[in-house]
């Protein structure tokens, strides 16, 4: 194996690397905020809301991610009222189309697992917050939200690991993160194993720590799970 | 020249792509399932070295499942598109051929998409085989049943009942990810919306066709597959 070739890949590649994390990074916590509304909109009992929000999650979780960045990018500059819009310096960028993209596909699927978070309040909770008379925000922001963010970090580590996997898509688009970058040195100097072996340990490593944060994150949220010294601890990562 | 409306676009009139998108439909379909069925075998060893597999077997299977599950799938494609030019032309230079050997590409994608799935499949029958109740297997034992028997009338029938929502969820994955095989060319359905795209400066049009199509196939095939759990659950008491 020539460790020069690699080492020199790895030096190429790490330089991709923030270009990832951004993409990454932006798309999930706007896909976020965005996931909150939806979910919102699903427990919201309003049935025009509900509808729309199911419509979005079905739509985005049954077509292919790849088809809904080429929408985006390239389908959105067939209306001349687009390229004259205001918004066109931003959907004329492939780096905005890519986090547009991601950001609303990651919504659809963070919906339900805030969704599902949001439902496993127990019911005890909110009505011992409603007997302390406290408004709706308040209850929300001090019971409801904790709560809900306790139980659906697990399967939330899941979907950002899986945006971290999706940003790989953006470079498609001409984008030159870790992926852009692979493909060029591939097409370059035709040695497509190790080119592939250096980009794959570099995304391993990055969800690897990623999944490792989201671990402290859960430990440090469940101290109710620690503190009994009568019963069987249970190890944070044991919750899922 | 006029522009052709949108429903004269998809239909099958002079100006239609309607055939055209048809076959790709079919092409992607097929990759799928090509996809799915190499991702099952994987799956299967998988799970049989994470259960009853030795040490080497099981660090095997566990190396494996983690590592196709944290790299992004495109990557792998690339791999198995390149990677497998790579080698075949190196195979070819023994042979006397020379230059570069292209690998087909439906073959790099079926693998590529069968090999991430197979990681999903490995997770989703050891989960399965988990939820078997030991009562179940110590009863075929005490028949006397050979551990062929067994796993044909008693571990398989019984995982695969376990594993159908599981399944179901890795084939909407590979549904999915059989878009991505179109960098190598393959003539599927996201290929050919751009072909489309391309000749009629209609991109919004053909992607939109497109994702209606993939929603399609996802939806119907989603009511089979809850259509078969039900059928295959229908022994069992709920509640």
């Amino acid at each position: 194996m020539d460790f020069v070739f690699l080492y020199e890949t790895f030096v190429t590649l790490i330089s991709a690397i923030p270009t990832t994390l951004q993409l990454a990074a932006t798309s999930v916590a706007l896909g976020t905020i965005l996931a909150l509304g939806l979910a919102l909109c699903r427990l919201s009992g309003i049935a025009p809301l509900d509808w729309f929000a199911r419509a979005y999650i079905f739509v985005f979780r049954g077509t292919p991610l790849l088809v809904q960045i080429f929408l985006i990018y390239y389908g959105l500059s067939q209306f001349r009222g687009v390229r004259r819009s205001m918004f066109w310096f931003i959907l004329r960028d492939p780096y905005w189309c890519a986090i547009i993209a991601l950001m609303l596909c990651t919504a659809a699927y963070s919906a339900e697992i805030i969704r599902g978070g949001l439902l496993s309040v127990p019911h005890g909770q909110v009505e011992a917050g409603r007997a302390c008379g406290m408004s709706r925000f308040l209850m929300f922001r001090r019971i409801v939200m904790p709560l809900a963010v306790r139980q659906s970090l697990p399967a939330y580590s899941n979907e950002i690991i899986s945006m971290v996997k999706a940003t790989s898509l953006a470079s498609i688009i001409t984008i030159m993160e870790v992926t852009g970058v692979a493909a060029k040195l591939i097409s370059e100097t035709y040695r497509a194993i190790e080119v592939f072996i250096v980009a794959g340990a570099i995304y391993l490593a990055i969800n690897f720590l990623l999944t490792r944060i989201v671990v402290l994150i859960e430990y440090r949220l469940s101290p109710h799970l620690r503190q009994a010294p009568s019963l069987q601890p249970v190890a944070a990562g044991e919750m899922r | 020249m006029t522009q052709p409306s949108f429903l004269d676009l998809i239909g099958s009139g002079p100006d239609g792509w309607g055939p055209a998108l048809a076959a790709a439909a079919m092409m992607t379909i097929l990759i799928a399932l090509a996809g799915y069925a190499i991702g099952m075998v994987f799956g299967a060893l998988g799970a049989w070295a994470k259960i009853a597999g030795g040490p080497i077997a099981r660090s095997v299977a566990g190396t494996y499942t983690t590592v196709l599950r944290g790299i992004p799938d495109l990557l792998v494609i690339y791999l198995f598109y390149f990677g497998g030019s790579t080698v075949i032309s190196a195979i070819g230079h023994l042979f006397g051929a020379s230059g570069f050997i292209s690998f087909p590409g439906f073959i790099a994608g079926a693998l590529a998409v069968g090999v991430t799935s197979g990681a999903q499949q490995t997770e989703v029958f050891r989960g399965a085989y988990k939820a078997v109740h030991a009562g179940e297997l110590e009863a075929a034992v005490a028949c006397g049943m050979p551990p062929f028997l067994r796993f044909r009338r008693i571990i398989a029938p019984l995982t695969l009942r376990y594993a159908l929502p599981g399944m179901g969820n890795v084939w909407q994955i590979v549904l999915k990810e059989s878009a991505l095989v179109s960098i190598t060319g393959v003539v599927e359905l996201l290929r050919q919306s751009q072909i489309g795209a391309g000749s009629t400066g209609r991109p919004f049009d053909f992607y939109f066709i497109a994702a209606m199509i993939y929603l399609a196939i996802s939806t119907l095939s989603g009511a089979l597959l809850q259509f078969g759990e039900k059928w295959f659950t229908r022994g069992v008491r709920r509640g």
